[in-house]
């Protein structure tokens, strides 16, 4: 009996979903007339058809001058960009891949990516297969862009608030209240963790762990207070003096305030919120799960939630975007971040979380299989909401 | 247990060869063949026609320029506090006639596995029997902690002839240095085609060197991440990319005198016509690097997944054109791009001989791959060719979010062996 058992599981799995059957997935596969190539030189635009099938389209764009060139499709008033792929170096191929409806476009090769480009009229046949709607995307997206915007300020505005707060306390000597403040005041900063480091001169001076530093470059910033406040790893510890002190408290503060008055003048796009939310998880899976975060408090858990409430919030302003474009993609993620946020409910404490110490290995592993089960779908985002 | 040459006379042997030779005629008749020839230290027995074997003596070490093979067992030894200088020195004349016998597809210790008394373990471990030696190497280097060590105390009489860009690799930002996968007083690279011989190889040196010197870590590596020849094709690193596409080829010998090999240093003139070792253990991020998009990854690499090109156009060898800017005036090539951080119009010119390996030591305790890339690269000076490049990349280098530096090492390698001498002789005479 103990051999026949999977020669039945087998035979029940062949039957229930015709396994066997590997054949490549008719749509858009080549030979359907809707993979198509596309030569661009200087002078020339020459596409191996003018026609193609509605559905999912791909563009192999090969550019074969000595410019860098562009690939349009734009719709029939010349106008509308149904999908571009730009910057092809010469002698480059790239793909674009659009979902495009039947009816009358343009293509259009740009070399030297100036002018109109050398347009074609290019026709999209009815093949009876439901192609999603494309229209007022883009109201969506501005939406999406303008509510992230709001969001990254009104973060950035509190981070101000208890940045002052906290060194205030810190100078003043008040440890035990820094200590409560610290991890409440990072929240801020962790929930939009991509968009404070895309400033390349302020993070190191803000965020940087010892371990980072360049040689002989000066240790500032969060962490810097952290081991002063939390010095029990550390060997052979010199506390700060009240003047060292006060000296990284004001460098922290001031570098604070220019993040404020930065991101006032920031805007973003679908993509890059999409692909913020998807940084948010990296950094969970590359710090905070691993406990390398905050390695003098313990606080990682603080920190893995603030990632996953700004990953979730640049999802939920995607989401009208999301759901039309792939429903089931968005069904998936949100399953998975009530899955991920059940988790790390469990190691509540308070109005907080456990020190990171806390967490048995098998509850890490658990945690880190979680996040990676939300951050595949989440980073497949912004490649269908831009299809 | 330390083999020599007059023991070996005494001692007969079967080495892998001969048993070859003899096509399994049996031990006893074996011993009077082609193996007891090679055993006595004399001419190399007649190889196996299909075997490719590489030259281990010479004017370099092997293992350097020579074709990079598929294979990698890097093992670091320190020095066990109880040996002397002259345990030193036996050991490494000890290790250069092993690797001399294992490298032409002999048995390690001159009885080879399968001879000597009955009553005795045989002299090399056996799991090579039979096997082609697929163009082992085996080099050797020596670490700064050799000449000093961490207290600074000279133990082996060497620290006067200490070259001065022997010391240990400075802090670079981020790095995670793992000090049991770091360092080591000297460091021997096996490399071959076939990973059971690598293996082998390091095993049997390290057999040999127990009570003088201990592995202190070993790395595997099981595909090669970069061409050493213009006749291999630029292979690819777990990122999907093709790696080490501008790194020096043997063809180009002009490059490499001016890249790999040693200046003259006058209190280090043992070192001239070497070479420096630098390993680096690089832990890549690979889960997250694979939610990346295909444009990230490209833009991060600066160079197209497909060919290799990089992003300005062209070809896989196609310079890269840093000026030539797209949408918005945006370089295509981004100046933080691993391309453009690594390339040597950056690094006043540079360029080093890469010899590193993709490794895969199974999985984390999060059960993620443990996986990355163990950087090798031989080149003339550390100070000139390593430290500056990787403190720019470390710092800007856009790949260094999905990279983690967790082992480090320097080795000064001598120049090549003659026949009768051993490895480093110069610096101990």
């Amino acid at each position: 009996m103990k051999f026949g058992v999977p020669a039945l599981v087998c035979a029940a799995l062949l039957a229930a979903s015709g396994c066997t059957d590997n054949a490549p997935a008719s749509t858009g596969s080549a030979g359907d007339g809707r993979t198509l190539s596309v030569t661009t030189s200087d002078t020339a635009c020459t596409l191996s058809a003018t026609t193609a099938p509605s559905g999912p389209l791909t563009f192999a764009v090969t550019n074969t001058g000595a410019a860098v060139t562009e690939f349009y499709l734009l719709a029939s008033d010349g106008l509308r960009i149904i999908g571009e792929v730009e910057n092809i170096g010469p002698g480059i191929t790239r793909e674009l891949v659009v979902s495009a409806p039947a009816g009358s476009y343009f293509s259009a090769c740009k070399p030297g990516m100036a002018g109109e480009g050398i347009r074609a009229a290019f026709q999209v046949t009815d093949s009876g297969q439901p192609v999603g709607p494309t229209g007022d995307d883009a109201t969506l997206v501005d939406s999406a862009d303008e509510a992230y915007g709001h969001y990254v300020g009104d973060q950035i505005d509190q981070l101000l608030a208890k940045t002052k707060e906290f060194v205030a306390l810190y100078t003043a000597g008040k440890d035990a209240e820094a200590r409560a403040l610290y991890p409440r005041a990072r929240v801020h900063w962790e929930r939009v963790e991509t968009v404070a480091e895309s400033f390349g001169d302020l993070d190191p001076k803000m965020d940087a762990r010892e371990a980072d530093l360049e040689q002989g470059q000066k240790w500032t910033g969060w962490h810097r207070i952290e081991k002063d406040l939390w010095p029990g790893r550390a060997k052979d510890y010199t506390p700060l003096t009240a003047a060292e002190r006060k000296t990284y408290a004001d460098d922290l503060l001031a570098n604070t305030e220019v993040l404020h008055e930065r991101v006032e003048e920031m805007s973003f796009t679908a993509d890059a919120i999409a692909n913020g939310a998807k940084g948010l998880l990296d950094e969970v899976a590359t710090g905070k799960v691993t406990g390398e975060e905050e390695y003098w408090s313990r606080t990682d858990l603080w920190d893995f939630q603030a990632n996953i409430d700004g990953a979730r919030v640049a999802w939920e302003g995607l989401r009208d975007l999301l759901k039309r474009k792939n429903a089931g993609l968005d069904s998936q993620i949100e399953s998975r971040f009530t899955d991920l946020q059940k988790l790390l409910d469990q190691h509540r404490a308070g109005d907080g979380f456990v020190t990171y110490d806390k967490l048995t290995k098998a509850q890490v592993k658990e945690l880190s299989d979680a996040v990676n089960a939300l951050s595949e779908p989440l980073s497949r985002i912004a490649g269908t909401v831009l299809s | 247990m330390t083999p020599t040459s007059d023991k070996s006379a005494k001692r007969g042997g079967l080495s892998r060869r001969g048993l070859i030779g003899s096509a399994g005629a049996g031990a006893a008749v074996a011993v009077a063949g082609a193996g007891a020839m090679a055993a006595t230290g004399g001419a190399p027995a007649a190889a196996s026609p299909s075997w490719s074997t590489v030259a281990f003596h010479g004017a370099k070490q092997a293992g350097i320029t020579t074709a990079a093979q598929d294979r990698l067992h890097l093992a670091a030894f320190d020095v066990l506090p109880s040996a002397t200088r002259d345990d030193l020195v036996q050991l490494l004349k000890d290790w250069t006639a092993a690797a001399a016998r294992m490298t032409a597809g002999d048995g390690a210790g001159p009885a080879g596995p399968l001879s000597g008394p009955y009553d005795a373990p045989p002299d090399d471990t056996g799991e090579a029997i039979g096997l082609d030696p697929a163009n082992l190497t085996i080099t050797f280097g020596l670490g700064p902690t050799l000449f000093r060590d961490a207290a600074g105390a000279d133990r082996f009489g060497l620290a006067p002839r200490q070259p001065e860009a022997l010391t240990r690799l400075p802090h670079f930002p981020h790095d995670f240095l793992d000090a049991s996968a770091s360092d080591g007083d000297l460091v021997v690279q096996a490399c071959s085609n076939d990973p059971q011989v690598a293996v082998h190889a390091i095993r049997n040196l390290t057999r040999i060197a127990f009570g003088r010197a201990a592995i202190r870590w070993s790395q595997l590596g099981f595909g090669r991440t970069s061409s050493t020849s213009t006749t291999q094709v630029t292979p690819r690193n777990l990122f999907g990319f093709k790696d080490g596409t501008s790194s020096l080829r043997a063809e180009d010998t002009a490059g490499i005198d001016a890249h790999v090999w040693t200046r003259p240093e006058p209190k280090a003139g043992w070192l001239e016509g070497g070479s420096y070792l630098v390993a680096r253990k690089i832990a890549t991020h690979i889960e997250t690097w694979d939610r990346g998009s295909l444009r990230e990854q490209e833009n991060i690499i600066g160079r197209t997944k497909a060919e290799g090109a990089p992003l300005s156009g062209g070809h896989e060898s196609t310079a890269p054109d840093f000026a030539l800017a797209g949408r918005a005036g945006a370089p295509l090539v981004d100046a933080s791009s691993h391309l453009a951080l690594a390339h040597p119009e950056h690094n006043n010119g540079v360029r080093m001989l890469r010899r590193g390996y993709n490794y895969v030591d199974g999985s984390n305790r999060l059960g993620r791959l443990a996986a990355g890339l163990f950087f090798i690269a031989y080149v003339t000076d550390p100070r000139t060719h390593y430290i500056p490049m990787q403190a720019a990349m470390a710092s800007n280098d856009l790949l260094s979010e999905y990279l983690q530096h967790i082992g480090s090492g320097l080795w000064a390698v001598p120049p090549g062996i003659a026949d009768g001498e051993f490895v480093g002789q110069a610096l101990f005479t």
